[in-house]
């Protein structure tokens, strides 16, 4: 624990540099101060640095947003080549104790609630598993009452049958529990950190667990330690002064991949987009153009990892970010609970702008030149 | 002259071995076709898929080499082997032994293991290895049928800057060296060849050219040129000058 926060009894301390070293950089920087050879010096370059990194999501460098879009691409086409990896997520719950104020899941927020039983799960799978996709990423809303580890493991197992690589999206956990998930059959996690600015998280996350926030910051890092295979990463962009959430974001995956260099990283790139909850939050400090420069700027500091586009984004945004940027798309997407199986139980987290199908988006990228790639993961 | 590639138990005319996880499916075909390629290699992970499997768009007479991308120790590269076995009949599997998901570089300690275990159950072991003599020495003594150092960290296309440790192994292995990762251009590849490569292995340098078709047909004739080079023994080098007519002629 690195400052005074109170942990709940049930949460585990880990000794961990990684919050100083992040918050240490990115309080510390003023995107002001980079000016157009900043950028035009970061371009080109074979490695960038903190610094280039900087430079690539300040203000100045918008205008260089071809460049910066050109330098992207060879990255990820050097590391990724042609392949676009596809997944869905599946929310087999939106039981929630969080009280997040931007958040349709929130626990204030009067919508219907559902938790889906296995027989439901298992429907759900089955519905999901005629697309042709053999990823899946279960998610939950944040509340271990209502969703707890056991029944997130017979979830995981259930998954296992008809699935190849099973991801979670769930309330952060002890390692030991990760460690316990990990052995029955599931290799990735992603927590969103939400934002990295402190006084602005306390402000959107008033109670529950989830308003610890160095317990939040150093779930990839207890994953890791619970033998996890991969972890993801995210802030939700427009919470908070976006460039220093896309700044701490990347040193939160650098320094990890220093400390845990086997470990596989993933980013996301969330905006805030209207929900119930949502309306007195304005978010338009990040349009299009500063996604697509913060996502090319990740690809270029962050070459290897995988960044997922999110279906809040439109079509065409999406199926040209991914040739750019972006290496991994959810398809078929439902946001709320029960609608793959055609009956809807529960509402959804977040209002999508991309709807199509799997086998639309299979075809659209094979039209472009890209592979569209089911599974790239064997377990062992 | 007959000049065959030999590993193990089979026997190879081409010299270029393509790899295959960087490409759209539908260029695969006609890149070995260019290629001239005998011998693809793939990831098992990317053949553990339902929906277009690259072993549905490679031709029946091109060898398949399974890798162990993913394995992170001995263990799971022989796990990973094993199902790659099954799957698709393969005896040949390209170790891949990789704890570092940035650079890929490989860990030759997992692998000298990693070798071990799979000549023991029978494979054909053909470990990627960062060039170092001693751990090709070990991977030889455990049953490696060559040995695959890299030209330069994968996907970077920085060419042969591991050139001089190459050539170490080049000279004291007497097993087929390999020259697997990095190389970016046709004349590295040649350059490779010409100093005693017995193989070239390249993808992201093909994957992702303008024209996929060209750039493997370049790659392939930049193999065989350097290879006739190497065999016809190339005109040694020197710091001196020799002159083809020498002033001195005239002494008596």
């Amino acid at each position: 624990m690195t400052n005074n926060e109170k942990y709940f009894p049930d949460m585990e301390i880990i000794n961990s540099d990684i919050e100083n070293k992040i918050l240490n950089i990115t309080n510390n920087t003023n995107f002001e101060k980079y000016n157009e050879y900043d950028v035009i010096n970061a371009l080109d370059k074979n490695d960038c640095s903190i610094e280039d990194f900087c430079a690539l999501i300040s203000p100045v460098a918008k205008k260089f947003i071809e460049q910066i879009a050109q330098k992207a691409k060879k990255e990820r086409e050097r590391f990724f080549g042609k392949n676009v990896y596809f997944f869905t997520p599946l929310y087999i719950s939106n039981y929630c104790e969080n009280h997040c104020i931007y958040c349709g899941f929130n626990c204030k927020n009067n919508i219907k609630r559902a938790k889906l039983n296995f027989s439901e799960i298992e429907k759900e799978l089955i519905a999901i598993k005629k697309t042709g996709l053999e990823e899946i990423l279960i998610l939950t809303g944040e509340s271990r009452k209502m969703s707890d580890v056991d029944y997130i493991k017979k979830a995981v197992e259930l998954s296992k049958k008809y699935f190849k690589n099973v991801g979670l999206e769930i309330y952060p956990l002890n390692s030991s529990e990760y460690k316990y998930l990990h052995e029955n059959g599931a290799d990735y996690i992603t927590v969103f950190q939400e934002t990295y600015d402190k006084e602005i998280y306390k402000k959107n996350h008033l109670k529950g667990h989830k308003s610890i926030y160095s317990y939040r910051l150093n779930t990839q890092e207890r994953a890791l330690l619970g033998n996890m295979r991969g972890v993801g990463f995210g802030a939700l962009l427009g919470l908070s002064d976006y460039k220093k959430d896309t700044l701490a974001t990347a040193l939160h995956i650098h320094f990890l991949q220093k400390k845990y260099p086997k470990g596989e990283f993933a980013i996301s790139v969330p905006r805030l987009r209207p929900t119930v909850a949502d309306l007195n939050i304005n978010p338009s400090d990040v349009g299009e153009l500063e996604l697509l420069q913060i996502m090319c700027a990740y690809r270029i500091f962050l070459p290897y990892v995988n960044m997922t586009i999110s279906t809040r984004e439109r079509k065409d945004f999406r199926d040209n970010a991914v040739k750019i940027a972006a290496t991994k798309i959810s398809a078929g997407v439902s946001t709320g609970i029960g609608e793959h199986s055609n009956k809807k139980e529960g509402d959804s987290q977040f209002e999508i702008a991309d709807s199509r199908s799997v086998e639309e988006i299979y075809k659209e990228l094979k039209s472009q030149g890209m592979q569209p790639v089911m599974n790239d993961y064997v377990r062992v | 002259m007959e000049d065959k590639l030999k590993i193990g138990k089979y026997e190879f005319n081409s010299r270029f071995i393509l790899g295959s996880g960087k490409f759209n499916l539908e260029l695969v075909k006609s890149a070995i076709e260019n290629a001239g390629a005998e011998i693809i290699t793939m990831a098992l992970r990317r053949i553990n898929t339902d929906t277009d499997n690259i072993l549905n768009f490679i031709p029946k007479n091109i060898k398949i080499l399974p890798n162990t991308s993913g394995a992170r120790n001995s263990d799971e590269a022989l796990r990973i082997a094993k199902i790659a076995r099954e799957l698709s009949g393969a005896d040949m599997i390209k170790i891949e032994v990789i704890k570092d998901s940035k650079y890929l570089l490989p860990d030759n300690y997992e692998t000298t293991l990693a070798v071990e275990k799979l000549a023991n159950e029978g494979f054909i072991p053909m470990p990627y290895m960062y060039p170092d003599l001693n751990a090709a020495r070990d991977m030889k003594n455990a049953g490696a049928a060559c040995i695959m150092p890299l030209g330069a960290p994968i996907g970077t296309n920085k060419g042969l800057i591991t050139k001089e440790f190459i050539k170490i192994l080049i000279e004291e292995i007497d097993l087929p060296i390999i020259v697997d990762a990095g190389i970016g251009k046709p004349s590295q590849a040649a350059e490779a060849m010409e100093m005693g490569a017995s193989a070239v292995m390249a993808n992201t340098a093909i994957a992702t050219a303008q024209n996929i078709q060209v750039m493997s047909k370049a790659f392939k004739l930049a193999i065989e040129a350097g290879r006739f080079a190497y065999l016809a023994k190339c005109g040694k080098e020197s710091n001196l000058a020799q002159a083809s007519s020498p002033l001195t002629g005239f002494l008596r």
